[in-house]
């Protein structure tokens, strides 16, 4: 698990971008209820790394994050793209220890889809 | 091939060519059209005051075999030789039809034919009273009907004081019982129209450049500056007259149900018909007998069904219908002179069924009343005119456009086959397509054909758009996460956020990345630039109007050159410069802020800019300061949040260089002061404005769109431009002006102290982020390696600018045009 900030940092509804030692950009948000969620920052519909800067919110009650350029919306659990089913995104593990943010590698269930 | 002639082109005469043209296309028609344009839409003449064009009014269309003769007048029929002159022609015929409709009647008044006197009838009328109007002040209008308060209303949008006279004892007599007229009266005196019943002209002469009209009342003279006479329309059956067909004793061509004249192979129709010795004025029942006759030349038996008169219309902003029989054995009625209401229903003398009736003031139970004459009385006037619930839908044989003859069962089965709005029941059925009073009628079909359209802005609140914002204003409530615990579900989403947004934008102030408020903008919002493909962002610096002084057109140089960003002039009068990484923002934003400019709103739902041309700067047309205007209002409306994006422009002159009608609120400068129009965008679907208020001073125009725009914000929907909204307000441009202008709902101070508030709290929000560290500290590449730039964007160079890398086929050298050599033996 990599550092990333300190728990603060973070805007309720907002995400932020790291990136990682390996050079891997994450998108990272914190919702209302200052749960944390780490998805890949690349937008696999334009190539872009912008989902750190799209809006968050629900489908249904499935957490999601939209994308900023073209509105597709991603599970913030599953990384599954809801307007196309082919196309998902990196989820990845992270955790608070000391008011600081930890990002680990891809989450388990991810590796193994 | 049988030759068909037809002499004259108006909307009669077009509709049997369009009826010919799908029965028996086989014919060979030659029309004889004495105006120099084609059949345009008579009926709303009018509109050419709001600014529609002669070209909008058109009802031209291109048929097959059908060859329009324009400005060429027939001035013979040889019956025996079956064939029709003109100064310059002759066409043989084996059918002709009469479709000259009919002239407008000047009573015999000495001095009628001075200049400054006009009838209202065509186009070229229209724009002689226009030209005539320019720079004076007073128009008087002869004859108190339906075309004379038109007549009337388009004087008053030409700026003239108006006075009426009519001969008659009160208003519309001929719609109207005398209580009726006297309400109306009340109603166009409240306008500051004189109306003076009673009174007939008697002599008019020119003095001092003016004109003077005596009248058959001793002592009363009226002195004017423009006369119209609208006092009724003749048949124009001259030609019929000369030929030896028969004409009736008031005039018109006798014919048959089947529109037969004395001469079996010629038609009459439209208002030059009288058939069985009737002539009808209205334009539903000249359709119905072009279709007659186009049967009848098909070798069908149609005859002619008759004619409902009845007539809903808006008046001076006042509604007057009248339906059914004028008179009857039974009559109830209702008066309310403080509001400006009358009604009156005729019944048979067992009180049981309608016969007819008039409405004055209230026109909203028309359709349904209209549709019952015949039948069950639908209700009592006081539940029909207080808006209560009223028994008994309407019966699905019972007629919602009598212009196109459509029933309520051919509607209510459009929508069963998949019509879901207005647009779409227009186009399967043809309904409200003509004078569009039924139109209401049609959303009210919708509803009860089950159609629903719902307007909650998302899944997390069901309620409108403008539901919201009432909410917000009465609750007081400043965050999204109270108002969607208290009146949404779930956490909200990429719809109801941003759209939230907006409300609180425009009802609180501070910064709009001030709180929770932040995690609620768009992603341009956030961060106050427009993202591009690549995941970077453009800034387009505010230049109000469009006018920068070289040292600023410097600095935007050096500021692209610094940061390296690709350059370009926008469409609205700026300068574009993108490729900006997300982290040099607030550094472009300093340079800037430092130079006098603040970056500029080239995205978000909020007034964009404000274009102009040079006006009377330089311009050698310019009639007023266009550039000035244009600066003011951007600078004023600047910031304002809205359920859409907000375009505008000032043009300095009619010729409208800055294309004003095009916007959501355009300008053009008169010689007196402003015209405003009001509901115009460019993008998918082009709309022209319409235009609110004329000749209006610059506090006036100012005040008028500080309400237009506020009314607006509170009350469209999410993504809503202008051009819908005012479309979909009950009522359209006219309602709009009764509540900005004249205060009808009593809400304009609210509208006032609302923009007052929103140009007082305004700051530059650019510099707000600059100037706060905590909001600066959003602006990084990434959080934990600030320093690091996204190293996955990349650009190339294309004609000496950068572009995103990949992004295109532009870094392919094109080849134009190059030669294919063969070999001539060939292969």
């Amino acid at each position: 698990m990599e550092p990333i900030c300190a728990f603060d940092r973070l805007v309720p509804g907002r995400g932020v971008a790291a990136l990682l030692a390996d050079g891997a950009q994450v998108a990272l948000f914190r919702l209302y209820d200052d749960s944390l969620h780490a998805v890949a920052n690349r937008d696999p519909f334009t190539g872009a790394n912008v989902l750190s800067r799209g809006l968050v919110g629900d489908r249904g009650g499935e957490p999601v994050v939209v994308s900023p350029l073209l509105k597709q919306a991603f599970s913030l659990k599953t990384g599954e793209c809801l307007d196309d089913p082919d196309v998902a995104l990196e989820v990845y593990a992270v955790e608070v220890q000391d008011g600081v943010i930890r990002v680990g590698a891809r989450s388990e269930a991810e590796v193994a889809a | 091939m049988s030759k068909l002639v037809v002499i004259g082109d108006g909307m009669v005469g077009r509709r049997f060519l369009e009826a010919v043209a799908q029965r028996d296309p086989s014919w060979d028609v030659t029309v004889l059209c004495e105006e120099p344009r084609p059949a345009y839409d008579r009926v709303r003449l009018s509109a050419f005051f709001d600014g529609v064009s002669a070209e909008e009014l058109s009802l031209a269309s291109d048929l097959d075999g059908v060859e329009v003769r324009l400005g060429e007048a027939a001035t013979e029929v040889d019956r025996d030789a079956k064939v029709v002159r003109s100064a310059t022609g002759e066409y043989p015929y084996d059918k002709l039809v009469f479709a000259t409709g009919s002239y407008a009647f000047v009573p015999p008044v000495e001095g009628a034919d001075l200049p400054g006197v006009f009838v209202y009838r065509t186009i070229e009328d229209l724009e002689g009273i226009k030209a005539h109007a320019d720079g004076r002040r007073h128009g008087t209008v002869i004859g108190g009907g339906l075309l004379g308060l038109e007549a009337a209303n388009a004087l008053k949008l030409l700026g003239l004081e108006v006075q009426i006279v009519e001969f008659a004892p009160w208003l519309m007599a001929r719609q109207l019982d005398e209580a009726g007229g006297g309400v109306l009266k009340q109603h166009i005196e409240s306008l500051g129209i004189g109306v003076d019943c009673g009174t007939g002209g008697t002599k008019i002469e020119a003095v001092d450049g003016r004109l003077r009209m005596d009248t058959n009342r001793e002592g009363v003279a009226y002195d004017t500056d423009l006369i119209i006479f609208a006092a009724g329309v003749r048949p124009r059956d001259q030609l019929a007259r000369e030929c030896g067909i028969e004409v009736g004793e008031r005039g018109g061509i006798i014919t048959d149900l089947g529109l037969r004249t004395s001469d079996p192979d010629v038609y009459a129709i439209g208002e030059v018909a009288a058939v069985e010795g009737v002539c009808y004025g209205l334009v539903a029942p000249g359709y119905a007998m072009a279709e007659v006759v186009a049967d009848r030349l098909a070798g069908g038996e149609a005859t002619f069904p008759g004619a409902d008169m009845s007539t809903k219309l808006k008046l001076l902003g006042v509604d007057v219908a009248q339906f059914g029989a004028f008179d009857g054995p039974l009559a109830t009625t209702y008066l309310d002179p403080a509001n400006g209401t009358y009604a009156k229903l005729v019944l048979s003398d067992d009180a049981q069924t309608l016969l007819g009736g008039m409405l004055v003031g209230d026109a909203e139970p028309y359709p349904l009343l209209r549709a019952s004459v015949g039948g069950k009385v639908p209700g009592t006037l006081a539940d029909l005119l207080g808006g209560g619930e009223v028994e008994g839908a309407l019966p699905d044989g019972a007629q919602v456009c009598s212009c196109n003859a459509v029933t309520k069962g051919e509607i209510m089965g459009a929508i069963h086959e998949g019509c879901h709005d207005v647009a779409e029941i227009k186009s399967c059925t043809k309904a409200g397509t003509s004078c569009g009073s039924c139109i209401p009628m049609l959303k009210q079909l919708l509803a009860e054909g089950g159609v629903e359209v719902s307007k909650a802005v998302c899944e997390h609140f069901t309620q409108s758009r403008a539901e919201l914002f009432d909410i917000v204003k009465v609750t007081g409530i400043t965050t999204f996460s109270e108002l969607i615990a208290r009146h949404g579900t779930g956490s909200g989403c990429d719809l109801c956020k941003p759209a939230v947004a907006s409300i609180l934008a425009s009802l609180s102030n501070g910064h709009i990345l001030d709180g929770e408020q932040a995690a609620l903008q768009d992603t341009n919002d956030h961060f106050l630039a427009n993202m591009q493909r690549n995941g970077t962002y453009s800034v387009v610096p505010r230049i109000p109007g469009g006018e920068i002084t070289p040292d600023k057109l410097i600095v935007i140089g050096q500021v692209a050159k610094e940061f390296d960003l690709y350059t370009k002039i926008t469409g609205g009068q700026r300068i574009d410069m993108f490729g900006a990484r997300v982290e040099d923002l607030p550094k472009i934003w300093r340079k800037l802020v430092d130079a006098g400019f603040e970056s500029g709103h080239a995205y978000g739902k909020a007034l964009r800019t404000v274009k102009s041309c040079v006006g009377t700067d330089w311009c050698r047309y310019g009639v007023q300061d266009s550039v000035k205007m244009a600066i003011d209002l951007e600078l004023r409306y600047r910031g304002l949040r809205s359920p859409h994006k907000l375009k505008s422009a000032v043009s300095g002159c009619a010729r409208e260089c800055a294309e004003a009608r095009g916007k959501d609120f355009g300008v053009i400068a008169t010689e007196h002061g402003w015209n405003l129009y009001v509901g115009g965008n460019g993008g998918f679907t082009p709309r022209h404005a319409d235009l609110l208020l004329s000749d209006v001073d610059s506090e006036t125009l100012v005040r008028t769109i500080d309400r237009f725009l506020m009314f607006y914000i509170s009350t469209a929907d999410r993504l809503q431009r202008t051009s819908k909204w005012v479309e979909g307000l009950e009522g359209g441009l006219d309602y709009l002006r009764s509540v900005i202008v004249d205060d009808r709902l009593g809400i304009c101070d609210d509208l006032d102290a609302m923009m007052a508030k929103h140009v007082a709290n305004y700051a530059d929000e650019w510099k707000g982020v600059i100037d706060d560290p905590e909001k600066l500290q959003r602006f990084v590449s990434f959080v934990n390696a600030p320093e690091t730039p996204d190293p996955s964007i990349e650009f190339e160079e294309v004609r000496g600018q950068k572009f995103p890398a990949g992004s295109t086929e532009r870094s392919r050298p094109v080849l134009l045009g190059t030669p294919v050599i063969r070999s001539s033996q060939g292969k």
